[in-house]
């Protein structure tokens, strides 16, 4: 107990720090990285809390993959380094600064006034939907209901996926020129006519080929 | 304080929420930041919903961080596919600059 509360604090004290030197750090690559070291701490404390699966999704999806795209799309931009100050900005004199703290502060405090305040409802453990089982594992249990009764959910996302997929190569695709490729087009309708030529050779004179 | 209950997941995800939304109040940088403080702020819903699945016993909240993952995951790419596209076309992606929809 003792072990999860100190490793809890550690985690959280990482994911905290991290995600703050995110906003504040200079160099967008930096962020990235701090990003990257956010979604590792989340992950454990998934992990520690008992949400195994998730937690090994999360350095799958996030670190492997989303981070990865982000690190290729800033290092593709060449924006790493940004000059100047610290969050500053030609329009409006840096009073967005006190405003934009003093609003996440609210907000902040809304958020701990709720956490603090608020109750279970007293039927909410009979109203369960699915329990978990400690008998199987976390990984077991998702699946058992993942692929039943949510899969139309699951494909709904496969769907969302493909359609961002599609939507990605749509808007980054351009068409180049001076780049040669195949037309499938033109190789199939091609004729006889305009593929073989014949010609009656001389004798003793060549012929000459790709007038 | 030494017992880890549900508030205290609570209270980190409230924290991680916090950052993500002064990262996209402040940032007068480049929309990448923006992108991640979204990121961000995703993860820390990603987090309540956990913490209230472990600590009140139901699987839902697990089913739904796995499609949250899924948008987010997409969400990402499409963003960054604008960003891109935007970089193309007019040379920057500094906030401040980004000003064609006149906002």
């Amino acid at each position: 107990m003792i072990a999860h509360s100190v490793f809890f604090y550690i985690f959280s004290l990482i994911a905290i720090v991290s995600a703050v030197m995110v906003t504040v750090s200079k160099n967008t690559v930096h962020s990235v990285f701090f990003l990257i070291l956010d979604f590792i701490s989340i992950s454990c404390l998934f992990i520690m809390i008992g949400a195994e699966f998730l937690g090994m999704i999360m350095l799958i999806v996030y670190v492997g993959a989303v981070a990865v795209l982000f690190l290729f799309v800033v290092m593709m931009l060449n924006v790493a380094e940004q000059k100047g100050q610290w969050f500053s900005s030609r329009w409006d004199g840096g009073t967005h600064i006190p405003v934009g703290l003093l609003v996440s502060l609210i907000i902040f405090f809304e958020l701990i006034i709720v956490i603090g305040g608020w109750k279970y409802k007293p039927d909410l453990l009979n109203s369960l939907s699915i329990n978990i089982s400690t008998e199987v594992t976390n990984t077991r249990s998702i699946g058992n209901v993942l692929y039943t009764d949510y899969i139309l959910l699951f494909q709904i996302s496969g769907i969302i996926l493909l359609v961002a997929m599609i939507g990605a190569i749509v808007l980054t695709y351009r068409e180049r020129a001076g780049v040669k490729r195949q037309s499938y087009v033109k190789q199939i309708s091609r004729e006889r006519d305009e593929g073989v030529d014949l010609v009656d050779v001389e004798k003793n004179k060549g012929v000459k080929i790709d007038a | 304080m030494l017992s880890i209950g549900l508030g205290h997941y609570l209270t980190l995800a409230a924290i991680i929420f916090t950052i993500g939304i002064v990262g996209i109040f402040l940032n007068r940088k480049n929309v990448i930041v923006i992108l991640m403080s979204i990121e961000l702020i995703l993860l820390a819903v990603n987090i309540n919903l956990v913490a209230f699945s472990i600590f009140i016993n139901d699987l839902s909240g697990q089913i739904f961080t796995l499609f949250i993952l899924t948008v987010a995951a997409a969400e990402a790419a499409i963003g960054l596919a604008i960003i891109v596209v935007y970089f193309r076309n007019s040379d920057t992606i500094r906030v401040e600059e980004i000003k064609n929809l006149k906002g």
